[in-house]
């Protein structure tokens, strides 16, 4: 208890209010809430097409929300030039469910894509090679920074695509179903380099998942998104002691 | 009842279609002026389309250059008229044949090409990811795809013309007995700046509407494999069905410019 109630003493770096978002008659988000802290890993679960994907890219711009503010390290990002929302894009790293690494460029090619446009933003004075080449070493692959990603297995797709968006040193990491597809083996591969990358950056991870033992490992907090709102936040055990049956239902093995 | 009405849907959803399609083409002329420009894609993207094409328009153009010569040549040779084959044959091809036929094999080449690859991009939020890196993917994979089309095509039909026109020669050496220099001598009297000028104009919106067509199919495919699919096919369809409507208004605009 006394751990959340440190985060929530830290800086807000990320909040939605009252998000809203309908495809048609499909009303996905019905006023989302939500706030992440400074250095915290947040686990979102909810259930399929419960609107978390919908969610997560209306936070980075990809989907234009309905109504309601997101605010991304003090910037409403619904507000944004599209050349500002570019340049606070660099700040924030997008892990996709399926990896989503560039097929017809080499792991090298994959890693210098980020660099074209935000390299001149980068404090740190090392040059491309050493950039990619870092950041490959941090997932520990920097052997295959010649390869095709059609040479790589799952596991080092997504070891690959989070070195990507580790290159640009974000403060905020989204991951979208991080541990997805993947053996129960390379998915705690997966969660120990998240962890590490957490204490190394000190990042704030947002992290969507159906996966409850990524979640009791990684979360600082959790939060359920049902019907289309934040229905419940707490703690792991807290949400996992819940008698609420729509919560139960989350923690059933 | 039931038709009209289903009629009527489908005359909104074409003219749905039309519409972003036209916003499309309008965002690529935009963004295609916009700084930076894509330099090495778009070099690449001219490689890929032109050296990658090179060979199946060449066999293509090579074959009907043979089988015009072919096909004509009896005709002509019952009028008596068998020296005039390398005229006849060579302003066919220039005008007409070389740029629709090059056009078509592109179509098919790149059209499904760009289709298929935007379109697995999207499946698999490669687009997305590109975006979230702060990189435009319109300005980085439509505007260069586009442009290299568009400037590869004209040259594919150049070369294309005169790989067929070699294959017409080949058939009038083995047949006829023509040399070399007789056949292009001849070829080149014929030809005139009026039949290759309107043929290179009209080259160039081929390219232009394949890669707009290509892009837009594959830009917004609808999720999942299928939809990778139907965007690949569709692409080839629609801008072939282009093509001969371009066909049509170039040679009507050129037709006026000659009469005036």
């Amino acid at each position: 208890m006394s751990e959340i109630t440190n985060i929530l003493n830290k800086n807000i770096v990320l909040e939605i209010k009252d998000l809203y978002k309908s495809f048609g008659d499909n009303d996905v988000l019905n006023g989302f809430n939500m706030k992440l802290y400074q250095g915290e890993n947040l686990v979102i679960m909810g259930k399929s097409g419960s609107g978390k994907s919908v969610m997560i890219k209306c936070l980075v711009g990809l989907i234009e929300a309905d109504s309601g503010s997101i605010t991304v390290m003090q910037n409403d990002i619904t507000k944004l030039t599209q050349e500002a929302l570019d340049i606070l894009r660099a700040d924030i790293g997008f892990l996709f469910q399926g990896s989503a690494l560039y097929d017809s460029m080499t792991v090298r090619e994959n890693l210098e894509f980020p660099l074209r446009r935000h390299k001149k933003k980068m404090s740190v004075n090392l040059n491309t090679e050493d950039l990619v080449m870092e950041a490959l070493t941090n997932v520990g692959l920097a052997h295959t920074v010649d390869l095709m990603p059609s040479e790589l297995s799952g596991g080092m797709k997504r070891r690959v695509a989070l070195a990507r968006t580790l290159i640009l040193q974000p403060k905020i990491i989204l991951y979208d179903e991080p541990t997805s597809g993947l053996d129960p083996i390379t998915a705690k591969e997966i969660i120990i380099l998240m962890q590490d990358i957490q204490k190394k950056y000190n990042t704030s991870s947002l992290i969507i998942t159906h996966d409850v033992d990524c979640a009791r490992v990684i979360s600082d907090r959790m939060l359920l998104l049902i019907d289309g709102i934040d229905y419940a936040v707490g703690s792991y055990e807290e949400l996992s002691n819940s008698e609420d049956s729509k919560i139960k239902a989350f923690f059933k093995h | 009842m039931l038709n009209i009405s289903k009629m009527i849907s489908q005359v909104n959803t074409f003219l749905i279609e039309l519409g972003d399609l036209s916003y499309f083409t309008t965002r690529f002329f935009k963004e295609s002026f916009k700084f930076p420009f894509e330099t090495k894609e778009l070099l690449r993207q001219c490689y890929n389309m032109g050296n990658r094409s090179l060979l199946l328009v060449g066999i293509t153009c090579f074959i009907i250059g043979l089988v015009l010569d072919l096909q004509t040549r009896p005709t002509l040779m019952e009028f008596g008229a068998a020296s005039w084959m390398p005229s006849m044959v060579s302003i066919s091809i220039v005008r007409e044949i070389g740029p629709i036929i090059t056009a078509l094999v592109c179509a098919g080449r790149i059209g499904s090409g760009i289709g298929a690859e935007l379109g697995s991009m999207r499946v698999t939020e490669q687009i997305d990811a590109m975006e979230v890196s702060g990189t435009n993917p319109f300005k980085y994979l439509v505007v260069t795809r586009v442009l290299a089309v568009t400037l590869m095509l004209p040259l594919l039909v150049i070369i294309g013309d005169a790989i067929a026109l070699f294959g017409s020669f080949l058939v009038e050496n083995l047949k006829g007995n023509v040399s070399f220099t007789l056949y292009f001598n001849q070829v080149f009297e014929a030809i005139e700046f009026g039949d290759i000028f309107p043929a290179t104009i009209k080259s160039f919106f081929f390219g232009l509407a394949i890669g707009i067509v290509g892009c837009y199919k594959g830009y917004y495919c609808a999720k999942g494999t299928e939809g990778v699919g139907k965007a690949a096919n569709s692409a080839v369809v629609i801008s072939s069905l282009l093509l001969f409507i371009i066909d049509f208004m170039a040679v009507f605009v050129t037709d006026i410019f000659y009469d005036l």
